[in-house]
């Protein structure tokens, strides 16, 4: 058993994690500007810290992830990574030629003071970014929050950066995705634009990190929110954020800045959280809800009453992203089953809060930890103790579905071992049903293998 | 879009007869490359990961340690620990007020609960900054645990990915010697630089043992603490990946004065001479007299299967990037078996060394790339008209994207490559990925 060493007894720790349930800020900053179109990447660190990223990137979504790195040595750690940045500009626009460098910093740079917003003014003052061109930057120590807060903080150097507002508002409402996959970036699209809303999506990484196979490798492929789109989002009427940890700051810096008013909502996952979606974009754009969304919801719902007695009751034990969490467990509350355990390596208090007005009248029994302490180990030792039904998570959860036969359903980031999560959606109420349809399988297919030849059911 | 940075036009090279092969090599990445290289504290880790009873503690932010979870194919035989990833978490109040604390109390935790036979304790960039005294502690929890605590100081700024295997190495040097509770025969070996990719290591360990060859301490492949504290014991050692493991090699050269010889397990002519370099060695008719039989059996086996994959591969051409420029230059013999033509081969960590003998070896015109880039390669094999490319795993989607076939040398391999066997894995592997029905379904834009 690869997990032997976990013992049942809970030990006593006051400084270890082991097996965490998050990893850091840069490799947020780096997926949300891959949302951008035309946008290159840039870790402002060593050349580990990129390389990475991008190997875990590259095997989340079997794509090429392209992103520069200010390459830190000794002599920069000491008099500062200023030259290497200048340096790395310049050489970026002159061969990479992308329209916008993305720059994020790291523990090292943040450590020894690197001011990027000084090193960006330089390089703007001393020419060296091209007429036309970009450099937009995040702050993102790895040793503050977690890959979650990263992503949030590109998307405040986004807004910090582009959008403008003129005079004249127009009829769109920004999208601000929290971060989900490609696939779900789209299916949010669709549903906003089967109710006839225009919207400005950001980031958007559909059609980036999940490209077709055409014979030509493209450095930026098609997709991406564009620059234009970019700028013309300060005129917006207003704006969604959807998911509070990836989305809140952006959407009150477009607030601060471009007088855009905004809402934020759960991501959509499952059925009350995508009905809140739908309000929520219903509302920005000042439009009524079409029958055609409304029997997408009848469906779902249709099936989880079809298939209520196969989920009755599960104990369920998940782990990840507070933004995908929240939703989730109010989904399987939902379905009537039994979310126990909960954890977050990303820290927060309104995690801990949002579990108890979901889970303290259903579910009493339900543990849940964010933050400090909150890994795979503890949630190994929390099961190892009274077993749950399902686990849902990314794939570090595969060793202890092995170990203690536990079917496992894969969401959340990263996910190394199957595909999927770049084409099928999550989201939405079709998305909620992929959801069901995948659990219903594997607890059908766990009866089928090893239910005895008496209780063997063709009809299930 | 122009494909060559200015200042790297000297890490390319193409081989025309009579000219220069001459290459810049083993400099720092240009800021702002899309290097594929990695950092200190991955060469380091990568290298004593494998260790398979030592704990293994990243002491930094939660980063370092979440991505080299788990992510080399190093089998073990016995104990799993490896496989886990410890961290101490660093956060913002240890920037400022230290992270000592938080390592003494984590190690103290880990080795009470886990029973290691031995740490490692990594630092990572912010370690280096923040000045944590990491030697001192690991001193202090060596008295009172009584296991070795090595500090691994692999602060990632400090070079590349090459550095890391030295201190590594450094790391590993302070364990050997230190024990002598094992019988150690008078013809035995230490395997060094072979890590068990995909149970290559046991394939290598069944051939030395057929021709009378002990193996004492494989280091780091399978790896045990007590072995490689009992590794000064061996008669030789054998080299692999000379690049990680060439340092640990020197020491004990000079430290135990054991010999040391550099070999390759990949490819039949690899592979045989690996076996015959050590029969010579030990200078036992005996031994040789085995070794050529092994060899011969299993080139017998080996040639007819191979003949199949031959027949479906002549004339191909091929791209190798990879991370030591050693096992490039294997992985070109190995082609040039099934009838492959390199045309591209390149590394992120070679040395001039390396390069001359890959410019010898490879035919004219055959580019040759010291630490390249994503543009850079996918120019190169559209203009060559590669039909297979050999790396790793930012290599592959690029590959796959141009639409030739892949095969990965790296971490993530999941056939054994290595040995007799392993050339038979690889050429099937090749064999499918170039021959794969999904290529018709692209339209590749090769400029011939």
């Amino acid at each position: 058993m690869l997990l032997r060493h976990t013992p049942k007894d809970s030990i006593e720790r006051k400084a270890l994690t082991i097996n965490p349930a998050k990893t850091c800020q840069p490799i947020g900053a780096m997926y949300a500007a891959l949302g951008i179109h035309g946008c290159l990447p840039h870790s402002h660190g060593s050349q580990g810290c990129c390389s990475y990223h991008r190997s875990t990137l590259t095997r989340h979504y079997k794509e090429p992830i392209m992103a520069a790195t200010s390459s830190f040595t000794e002599g920069a750690s000491v008099f500062g990574g200023q030259a290497n940045l200048l340096q790395a500009i310049t050489n970026i626009f002159e061969i990479y030629e992308p329209e916008i460098i993305a720059i994020h910093s790291t523990c090292l740079s943040e450590t020894i003071g690197d001011d990027l917003n000084q090193i960006i003014q330089k390089a703007s003052d001393d020419g060296k970014i091209p007429l036309g061109k970009h450099v937009i930057y995040a702050n993102t120590p790895s040793y503050v929050g977690s890959h979650v807060t990263g992503y949030a903080n590109m998307l405040k150097g986004i807004i910090r950066y582009f959008p403008e507002a003129t005079e004249k508002k127009t009829d769109f409402i920004n999208l601000i995705s929290g971060w989900v996959e490609p696939s779900d970036m789209k299916e949010m699209k669709r549903l906003a634009k089967m109710m006839g809303a225009k919207t400005i999506m950001f980031p958007d990484t559909s059609d980036v990190v999940e490209t077709s196979l055409d014979g030509d490798y493209k450095m930026y492929p098609k997709g991406g929110t564009t620059i234009s789109e970019l700028i013309a989002s300060g005129n917006s009427k207003k704006s969604i954020g959807i998911g509070t940890w990836a989305t809140k700051e952006a959407a009150i810096a477009l607030e601060n800045k471009c007088k855009v008013p905004f809402a934020l909502t759960d991501v959509p996952i499952g059925l009350q959280a995508t009905d809140r979606f739908i309000q929520a974009v219903a509302k920005a754009a000042e439009i009524s809800i079409p029958d055609s969304i409304t029997n997408e919801r009848g469906k779902l719902v249709d099936v989880i009453a079809d298939m209520h007695q196969y989920l009755y009751g599960k104990r369920v034990a998940l782990w990840g992203d507070p933004d995908q969490l929240i939703p989730l467990v109010e989904f399987l509350v939902d379905l009537d089953m039994k979310p126990v355990y909960i954890v977050t390596g990303t820290p927060g208090k309104l995690f801990e809060q949002k579990m108890k007005e979901i889970l303290s009248e259903k579910v009493p029994e339900a543990k849940y930890k964010a933050g400090e302490g909150a890994d795979m180990f503890m949630m190994h030792q929390w099961i190892k103790n009274e077993p749950v039904d399902l686990l849902i998570g990314n794939t570090y959860g595969k060793y202890i579905s092995r170990d203690e036969n536990i079917p496992f359903l894969r969401m959340g980031f990263p996910i190394l071992d199957r595909i999927g999560h770049s084409y099928f959606p999550t989201v939405g109420y079709m998305g909620g049903l992929r959801i069901l349809e995948k659990i219903l399988g594997l607890f059908m297919d766990k009866q089928d293998a090893e239910s005895p030849e008496t209780s063997f059911e063709l009809v299930m | 879009m122009g494909s060559i940075l200015t200042d790297r036009k000297n890490q390319v090279l193409t081989k025309k007869l009579g000219a220069s092969t001459d290459i810049d090599c083993a400099k720092e990445s240009l800021a702002g490359s899309v290097s594929q290289r990695a950092c200190v504290f991955c060469g380091s880790r990568v290298v004593l990961y494998p260790v398979t009873d030592a704990l293994h503690l990243i002491h930094g932010p939660v980063g370092c340690a979440a991505y080299t979870w788990d992510i080399r194919g190093s089998l073990s035989s016995d104990r799993e620990l490896h496989r886990n990833s410890f961290t101490t978490d660093l956060r913002e109040k240890h920037i400022v007020f230290g992270g000592e604390q938080q390592l003494y109390q984590s190690m103290v935790e880990l080795i009470d609960k886990l029973k290691p036979e031995a740490a490692f304790v990594y630092s990572t960039c912010i370690v280096g900054l923040i000045g944590d005294d990491v030697e001192a502690i690991c001193k202090k929890v060596e008295k009172e645990k009584g296991i070795p605590v090595l500090p691994v100081q692999s602060e990632g700024f400090q070079g590349s990915k090459k550095d890391g295997y030295k201190i590594a190495c450094d790391a590993l040097a302070k364990l050997v010697g230190t024990r002598n509770n094992k019988e150690v025969s008078k013809k035995s070996i230490n395997i060094l630089g072979d890590f068990n990719l995909a149970g290559e290591l046991w394939m290598l360990k069944e051939y030395y043992e057929k021709i009378g060859v002990e193996i004492n301490a494989t280091i780091t492949g399978d790896g045990r603490v007590n072995d490689i504290c009992n590794a000064h014991k061996a008669s030789l050692n054998v080299v692999q990946c000379s690049g990680s493991m060439m340092h640990l090699a020197k020491t004990m050269k000079e430290k135990y004065d054991i010999p040391f010889m550099k070999v390759s397990y990949f490819g039949i002519e690899d592979m045989s001479d690996a076996l015959y370099e050590v029969a010579n060695f030990f200078k036992d008719e005996e031994m040789l007299r085995k070794s050529t039989e092994l060899v011969k059996d299993e080139i017998s086996l080996l040639l007819p299967a191979l003949e199949e994959y031959r027949k479906g591969l002549e004339g191909k051409k091929a791209a190798i990037y990879v991370g030591g420029a050693f096992k490039a230059i294997s992985l070109v013999k190995a082609l040039r078996l099934l009838g492959i033509e390199t045309v591209i081969v390149g590394s992120q960590t070679g040395n001039k060394e390396d390069y001359k003998l890959l410019a010898d070896l490879c035919n004219e015109g055959t580019i040759i790339l010291d630490d390249s880039n994503p543009n850079e390669l996918s120019d190169f094999v559209n203009q060559t008209g590669a039909d297979l490319f050999i790396g790793g795993v930012k290599e592959r989607p690029i590959a796959f994207k141009i639409g030739i076939g892949f095969c990965d040398h790296n971490h993530e391999r999941k056939e054994a490559l290595a040995g007799y066997e392993g050339m038979i894995n690889f050429a099937k592997e090749v064999y499918a990925s170039v021959n794969s029905p999904v290529w018709e379904f692209t339209s590749r834009k090769k400029q011939k």
